[in-house]
């Protein structure tokens, strides 16, 4: 940074976070100058979404200078963060339905008369004024309810500038966006970045990075690890900063006798979410499902297991063909899921750990119909010691386990079921690197036992780490399929992104 | 994907997808109230085209007059149920302030009307506050707690009361007029219930305070993370409920020939009733006062209109319940057919690319 | 890395014990023994064979009822429509006794009844999806009024004695009716079924997260459409049972009785969310309900203190566990305070292979950074 320059509208540095064990940001830091935009980019877990809520306020760090325009500040909660000039767009805004366009964006302060009737003319002007600084064209009068996610991004984003926000963060904003859509997001972006706005712009997709970006940011392992001009750098390079690490941190994967097709999904297809998806399993194998966050991998394993329903395509389980939309059918040919969401879909969180991990027992664990809570704990604690899981008391609610006990949790309910087939989603999401790396052995051991594994995972090192074969998504389309032996980093990355399609 | 353009060119001003198409039509087909105002309009044109002496001078009184309590205790649990509470208290409420009215003009006494509507409407506010603190304060669900004091209002009303009821004489006789007389056709207390949804639904789109409520009502953190003042914005509404309750318990005095300890009692339900039945969500953040209003003069003339149809009146609470059951499905397959249709729309936009 | 901060707490078959002794369900069991002590002390004649045959009487609808709308409750939802199924079975057993038809075939017919409303109530809210408060405030109407087209004004009071007479006949001299036995199987059934069967845990799971309860394979619409069935046909049961008893047919029987059902089955210590609550603690609670109103009636306090009562009870318990939370998050605030080390360096990277036996993050579940922690909106 150069010394006679005016300060940079915002400079975190060496910001750190933990929640426990958990180092979700070891050294986070990041210097935004008032009217550029910049790219943050990095894989799932490098710590940007942490990073983004320390700035929004959300986060307190634990460590680390943050100051705004050269002077410290220290955020107790969101609303001093929005005080101090920083606004946060989010992928999926929330705009109240019932309130007009120009009602949201002055929710809380509308302008009023000597009455104290809100003056809605002076309001949709403020309004018009504000998209037309924006450049483009909505309606302030019409209720919120029906626009389009676009649209309502467009709308956060007047009501940041109407908070006379300096910085500006766009968490993966065009995530739900089509192209025109994104074009015009851009073209705001880049008006806003010409009056002054600092825009901080975090994304997976490289075409867009360094479309809009004036410089790049690039983070790793809650780290940060460089700063480029977008002009100065390849996309190649920025991969390679994003992905090059220690891959012998894990677990190396156990070898594991390959069996039988144990799952066979043909042409899988739900409009809108993916189209003609086509895998198949073996026993003892490790298949993982790499993409991006949104390209759509969760969306198929859950159609596979009965929770969404899909429009064409057949899935077979050891020969046997599964009847969609039907979960407890699954279980019944064998399938478990071990989903993305352990708080809200693996977990019943207010129930003890016992009942948590007998729940797919439940009719198992049955006799005449009677379920004893003997029986129940006595099977709960058979599979939590198997998986050592500590937790003192089976009596507890689950909810006071941390993370990576709970994600063991989950794996034991399901692995009681003695599953042919078991998804895994982002199993290792939120849990510090020693669980980390026992999950991982983990689910070697149960390939060894000839389960067959589908593993949905964002991180590179695990998906190199522990799979057999790649399967490699984007945006709802399968693009690459790739084997141990031949997989890279940089091949995984391109297919995810989809510069370059990786077929077999 | 995308192309570059140049750096520091003007921004080409895009109209936004929705607008573009947005016809007065579809706007007016996409109001809330529009089925509740439709149904209330073919029930009185069907009815009216059987038995035209449902529509003469003294037909309309009534159906006015049935429908002003209803109509005023709908408005106040709009209000309440926007915030994603409820108040089943409401018909206890009403009892009290009603019986509060037969005493203050019990024997004579030579109070002054605007007293009484003074003193019950303060009653009600009291009443409603004391629901207001508990579900503000004690952050506990407003169905507990308002079951609860429903209740215990109408255990205070039986105290009070105990066998006394107060007829007709027992009231002035200008007091009792206020629900005979009328202006321009219209009596003098429907004047008021009008005038009350008028100013609500004023309160409720024109005002911080109202805006704030809807806010609240479909996401309550995020609301706070805006800066509304969500406990005090929830207990002004419960203060406010009361005050309607109050009011619509002096004429409730004024209209009915007697008031005693069982005034009042299962009230809520048709409140409620007329409430949803007028569009507004059970879960809250969206509908209007006046939907409400509607709604609760949809139901009550439903009773007058069966009964000029010479439909058994024994019919009439079943054909309620239909209708409100039928009223929440529309509402559901509408929000579901809103959904649907902007997935469809992105669905589309997405393979533009 | 920061340092553990709790020690564990070793499994103790005692503190299983105790936390069974102590949840809000045993708390109802001990007022009511409490009360049933205190009254039998202080007041005449209530420990005696005709008060508890009254007291029983007078409990068995809402102790009937009470059994599927705690099981309802529990998965999360809720059934205002029940007192209006009663009056419907009461008045369809009315109309087709005065019809000629024999009285075992009208029974049978009324539980029809009850199974075809219960139907209508699981169709509309489990299948069709929509919201139950709503919902079955309309049926409360449709029913009560479908009671009205059937039976009109009239009251219907001509039974065969001995079906009015079996209704309250006593076992021997103790007191307790006869239909009691019955009653006492209803309720071991259902509270065998929510505490003992598969079923049961997946309802506590449904209550809690209708998704997660989704990913353990429970059908959730299914489940939801027999709770609503097994309502229907109860609230029939109870209302042959009421016409019977009081020997009069009426289209208004057990008008508002929904609503103290719904305050016994929440003072029982049913959570109105779902997910929580026991049958023992509700049985409780109706009993003491019924046993306050009884015994103030005989100590001639009016009903209207009973009501107040009632009320009263019913805000207290949702009150009182907001206030112990309060205290408990308090206390919590200031252990965790005193337990944290002063803030130094920035950690070292983490440590290989540890896993933690306890840490700062399971002492505050709130703050695990795990995707989607955002609050779930809960729907009523």
């Amino acid at each position: 940074m150069d010394q006679g320059q005016a300060p940079p509208a915002l400079s975190l540095r060496r910001a750190v976070k933990t929640f426990g064990p958990v180092v979700a940001l070891a050294d986070g830091s990041i210097s935004l100058r008032a009217g550029e935009v910049h790219a943050l980019v990095g894989e799932n877990g490098a710590g940007k979404s942490t990073l983004v809520k320390v700035l929004a306020g959300l986060h307190q760090p634990d460590a680390g200078e943050f100051l705004i325009g050269g002077e410290p500040v220290h955020f107790r909660n969101v609303a001093d963060s929005k005080a101090a000039g920083i606004s946060v767009i989010y992928q999926e805004p929330t705009l109240f339905p019932d309130l007009t366009v120009a009602e949201n964006i002055y929710v809380g302060r509308q302008p009023r008369n000597r009455f104290g009737l809100i003056r809605s003319s002076v309001m949709n002007a403020d309004a018009r004024q504000l998209f037309a600084r924006l450049g483009v064209l909505v309606d302030p009068d019409r209720v919120a309810e029906g626009l389009s996610i676009a649209d309502q991004q467009i709308i956060e984003i007047a009501k940041a500038i109407s908070l006379d926000a300096r910085v500006l963060v766009m968490d993966e904003p065009t995530a739900a966006l089509s192209g025109v859509e994104v074009e015009r997001l851009f073209a705001v972006a880049r008006s806003l970045r010409d009056q002054g706005v600092a825009i901080l712009f975090i994304s997976h997709r490289f075409e867009e990075v360094f479309d809009l970006a004036d410089r790049i940011t690039v983070m790793r392992d809650g780290r940060y690890v460089s700063t480029h001009l977008t002009g100065d750098v390849t996309v190649d390079q920025i991969v390679r900063e994003m992905v090059g690490r220690d891959i012998d941190q894990l677990f190396p994967k156990l070898d594991a006798e390959i069996g039988a097709v144990a799952l066979r999904v043909e042409g899988l297809t739900r409009r809108g979410v993916f189209t003609d998806v086509s895998f198949e399993v073996r026993a003892g194998e490790i298949l993982a499902f790499a993409g991006l966050v949104g390209a759509g991998r969760t969306e198929v394993a859950r159609a596979v297991f009965g929770i969404d329903s899909y429009d064409a395509g057949t899935v077979e389980v050891a020969g046997h063909r599964l009847p969609p939309r039907k979960p407890a059918a699954a279980i019944d040919a064998g399938i478990g899921f071990v989903p993305e969401d352990r708080r809200k879909q693996g977990l019943v969180m207010d129930l003890s750990v016992a009942r948590n991990a007998t729940l797919t027992l439940r009719h198992a664990l049955a006799r005449l119909g009677i379920v004893s809570g003997a029986r129940e704990r006595a099977a709960a604690g058979e599979w939590t010691r198997r998986l050592q899981v500590t937790s003192g008391s089976l009596d507890r609610p689950v909810s006071t386990l941390s993370g990576g006990n709970q994600q063991k949790v989950v794996i034991a309910k399901w692995l009681a079921t003695s599953p042919r087939v078991l998804f895994v989603d982002e199993p290792t999401r939120g849990i510090d690197v020693g669980t980390k790396s026992e999950v991982h052995r983990l689910l070697s051991e149960l390939a060894q036992r000839g389960i067959a594994i589908v593993m949905i995972s964002s991180e590179l090192p695990e998906v190199l780490g522990m799979a057999d074969r790649i399967v490699v998504m984007h945006e709802g389309r399968v693009t690459g399929r790739l084997t141990r032996a031949e997989a890279t980093p940089e091949l995984v990355m391109q297919a995810a992104t989809a510069t370059v399609e990786v077929a077999r | 994907m995308s192309t570059a353009t140049s750096p520091g060119a003007t921004p080409p001003a895009t109209v936004a997808p929705a607008a573009r198409r947005e016809s007065p039509l579809s706007r007016l087909l996409a109001v809330r109230e529009l089925p509740v105002v439709v149904a209330l309009v073919a029930l009185v044109a069907v009815t009216t085209a059987v038995n035209p002496l449902f529509l003469s001078g003294q037909g309309v009184k009534d159906l006015l007059l049935n429908a002003t309590i209803v109509m005023m205790l709908a408005v106040g649990q709009a209000m309440i149920i926007i915030t994603r509470n409820v108040d089943l208290s409401i018909g206890s409420m009403l009892g009290l302030c009603a019986f509060g009215t037969g005493t203050m003009f019990a024997g004579d006494s030579g109070v002054p009307i605007a007293v009484v509507f003074v003193a019950m409407v303060a009653l009600g506010g009291l009443l409603g506050a004391v629901n207001g603190m508990l579900v503000t304060v004690a952050r506990v669900p407003a169905l507990v707690i308002t079951l609860g004091t429903l209740y215990v209002f109408r255990g205070i009303n039986n105290l009070w009361a105990g066998g006394t009821q107060y007829f007709a004489d027992d009231r002035p006789r200008a007091f009792g007029a206020l629900s005979v007389d009328t202006v321009l056709g219209i009596p003098i207390i429907t004047l008021v219930a009008v005038a009350v949804v008028a100013a609500v639904a004023v309160v409720m789109s024109r005002l911080r305070a109202g805006r704030d409520l809807y806010a609240i009502g479909s996401d309550p953190d995020a609301a706070a993370v805006f800066g509304i003042p969500v406990l005090r914005r929830v207990m002004a509404a419960f203060i406010a409920n009361g005050m309607l309750v109050g009011l619509a318990g002096v004429l409730y005095a004024s209209r009915f020939n007697s008031v005693g300890a069982t005034t009042g009692t299962e009230l809520e339900l048709t409140v409620v009733a007329a409430v949803v039945v007028g569009g507004v969500a059970i879960f809250g953040g969206s509908g209007t006062v006046v939907g409400a209003a509607v709604g609760a003069f949809l139901l009550t003339t439903i009773t007058s209109s069966l009964t000029a149809l010479r439909i058994d009146k024994f019919w009439q609470q079943a054909v309620v319940g239909a209708l409100i059951i039928a009223a929440i499905a529309i509402e559901r397959i509408a929000s579901l057919r809103a959904a649907r249709k902007l997935r469809e729309q992105s669905e589309r936009e997405v393979l533009d690319v | 890395m920061s340092e553990t901060i709790a020690a564990e707490t070793a499994e103790r078959p005692s503190s299983r014990l105790r936390a069974l002794l102590l949840n809000r369900g045993a708390a109802m069991v001990y007022v009511l023994i409490v009360a049933v002590l205190l009254a039998s002390i202080s007041i005449d004649r209530f420990a005696s064979p005709l008060t508890v045959g009254f007291l029983l009487l007078d409990v068995i609808p809402v102790l009937l009822i009470a059994m599927p709308m705690t099981l309802i409750i529990v998965s999360g939802e809720i059934d205002l429509s029940v007192a209006s199924i009663v009056g419907l079975s009461s008045a369809t057993l009315g109309v087709l006794w005065a019809d000629g038809w024999s009285m075992p075939a009208a029974m049978a017919a009324c539980v029809v009844v009850g199974v075809v409303a219960g139907a209508v109530n699981g169709f509309l809210i489990a299948i069709v999806g929509l919201p139950s408060l709503a919902v079955t405030i309309g049926t409360l109407a449709l029913f009560r009024g479908l009671a009205l087209v059937v039976i009109g004004d009239d009251a219907v009071a001509d039974f065969p004695r001995e079906y009015t007479r079996f209704a309250i006949s006593k076992i021997g001299a103790t007191g307790i009716p006869v239909v009691m036995l019955g009653v006492v199987a209803v309720v071991v059934l259902f509270g065998v079924v929510l505490h003992l069967t598969s079923f049961g845990r997946g309802l506590y799971a449904l209550g809690h997260s209708r998704e997660a309860a989704r990913f353990v394979g429970i059908d959730v619409d299914r489940a939801k459409f027999w709770l609503y069935v097994a309502a229907g046909v109860v609230s029939a049961v109870v209302g042959i049972y009421w016409t019977l008893r009081y020997s009069s047919a009426r289209s208004d029987n057990a008008t508002g009785l929904e609503l103290t059902v719904i305050a016994g089955v929440l003072l029982g210590g049913v959570s109105i969310f779902g997910g929580r609550g026991t049958v023992p603690g509700v049985v409780a609670a109706v009993l003491l309900i019924g046993t306050l109103n009884y015994g103030l009636r005989l100590d001639r306090v009016s009903d209207v203190v009973l009501i107040i009562v009632t009320g009263t009870l019913l805000i207290a318990s949702v009150l009182g566990p907001r206030v112990g939370e309060a205290i408990g998050r308090v206390r919590h605030e200031r252990r965790v305070r005193a337990a944290l080390p002063a803030a130094g360096p920035p950690p070292q990277a983490p440590a290989e292979g540890a896993a933690p036996a306890i840490s700062l993050e399971s002492l505050h579940p709130s703050s695990d950074p795990a995707p989607g922690a955002a609050n779930e909106r809960k729907q009523r």
